[in-house]
């Protein structure tokens, strides 16, 4: 079955497109460009990141910007998917939706307008057990936005290590933190992963932060041989 | 130990982790656990396990709806069974019962019509289906949302289904249906 990931250039899309590799056959990804910071469906920050993971990965991308005003995004986003349908010919969907009853009931919302499959190969896991199969994967991932207390810039730019994994389970015992930031309280970026043909090397980048809200913006990066 | 049939169009599909693992990881908390797909489920596996659970699968999914015929052992088995969406799909093929399409996707309000071990009340979960059975004579409907019914329960066997998806919202009716074991079957 040929498939499209919805692909932020975040932890939780690039391990499910992993996943699904293993089983179908990736073909393109389809990423969101979000103008709303806040965007309740599309992750944000480095998302221009994902041109040079797409070339990392060696596959096609389709990309499509939008206000992200909370209903528009949502047809936005099946502009996207309905493309990538005609120029990939895929039959379905694959996403990183963990936990969040609302994205995934949108996306399969539109994957059955569309008549495409839909797969969510993390829906329900373990948070911890998702970070730790990265490790395992030895996907490189840096923390690219904090955006709850107690976190602070300290974080950006930090990678996914077993030390930072023991922190963040710590912060979810004493403050009820999502581990993998499901609740929206972390972002990540994939600098490599298994399926990365070349990995990325950040040249060049700048720290945005106030309070406990921040972000770890890639301004150059580059391909570099694994 | 629970037989969980992986319900999924085939083995090792990519649907196992959405369908599957979840349920698995809520049955393991309780007891031991085997995972057998659809097409491989054996009369040994069956004699090993205390109870069966069913999994649902994708929405376009539809691969047990065509294949009753997979299933004798449905009618044969003494083993309390708990079908989940395509679970309890299968199950009304098995026994006769009617499919018609009905379409939910997301969080829906489950309401209560009949007292019951398992549940009470209203309570939301989230739905993923595109069709729904009709009611039958030998089969209690236990719940009901505004669409369709939800859950319902043989009439003489153990044999249960529930159409949305527990293991997303509602864990606590899997372990339920785990603990109903050891009791009498109502």
């Amino acid at each position: 079955m040929q498939l499209g990931v919805l692909f932020s250039g975040g932890k939780d899309s690039t391990l499910a497109l992993h996943l699904a590799a293993e089983k179908e056959e990736v073909v393109c990804l389809i990423t969101i460009l979000s103008k709303n910071k806040e965007s309740y469906m599309f992750h944000t920050p480095n998302i221009d990141i994902t041109a040079l993971q797409a070339e990392a990965l060696g596959l096609p991308q389709i990309t499509k910007t939008t206000k992200g005003e909370k209903e528009k995004e949502l047809s936005d986003l099946e502009d996207a998917i309905a493309e990538a349908a005609r120029k990939f010919q895929i039959e379905g969907i694959v996403t990183g939706a963990v936990e969040s009853a609302y994205q995934a009931e949108r996306v399969q919302r539109i994957c059955n307008r569309l008549g495409l499959w839909c797969f969510n190969p993390l829906w329900k896991h373990d948070q911890k057990a998702l970070l730790e199969e990265l490790l395992r994967k030895q996907f490189k991932v840096i923390i690219s936005g904090v955006f709850a207390y107690p976190l602070d810039e300290k974080w950006l730019g930090k990678q996914i290590d077993t030390q930072l994994i023991d922190r963040l389970v710590d912060l979810q015992q004493k403050y009820g933190l999502s581990p993998s930031g499901e609740g929206g309280e972390i972002e990540t970026t994939v600098l490599d992963a298994p399926l990365f043909k070349k990995k990325i090397d950040v040249l060049d980048y700048s720290i945005e932060a106030k309070g406990n809200s921040g972000v770890f913006r890639i301004k150059q990066a580059r391909l570099v041989s694994k | 130990m629970i037989l969980i049939v992986d319900m999924n169009w085939k083995r090792d599909s990519l649907g196992f982790y959405e369908f599957v693992l979840p349920i698995v990881t809520i049955a393991e908390t309780l007891d031991n656990c085997m995972v057998k797909h659809y097409l491989e489920v054996t009369n040994e596996d069956l004699s090993r396990c205390d109870r069966v659970i069913l999994s649902g699968t994708a929405l376009k999914d539809t691969a047990t709806l065509s294949q009753p015929q997979k299933f004798p052992w449905l009618k044969e088995t003494e083993k309390p069974v708990l079908g989940i969406c395509a679970g309890m799909e299968t199950i009304g093929m098995v026994f006769g019962m009617r499919l018609i399409k009905c379409l939910e996707i997301g969080m829906t309000q489950i309401n209560t019509l009949k007292k019951n071990p398992l549940f009470s009340g209203e309570f939301k979960a989230y739905s993923l289906h595109s069709y729904c059975v009709e009611s039958s004579a030998d089969f209690e409907v236990w719940a009901k949302s505004a669409k369709c019914i939800q859950i319902i329960k043989h009439k003489i066997k153990p044999i249960y289904g529930m159409l949305f998806h527990p293991e997303v919202r509602n864990p606590e009716l899997i372990k339920c249906f785990i603990q109903l074991n050891n009791k009498a079957s109502p």
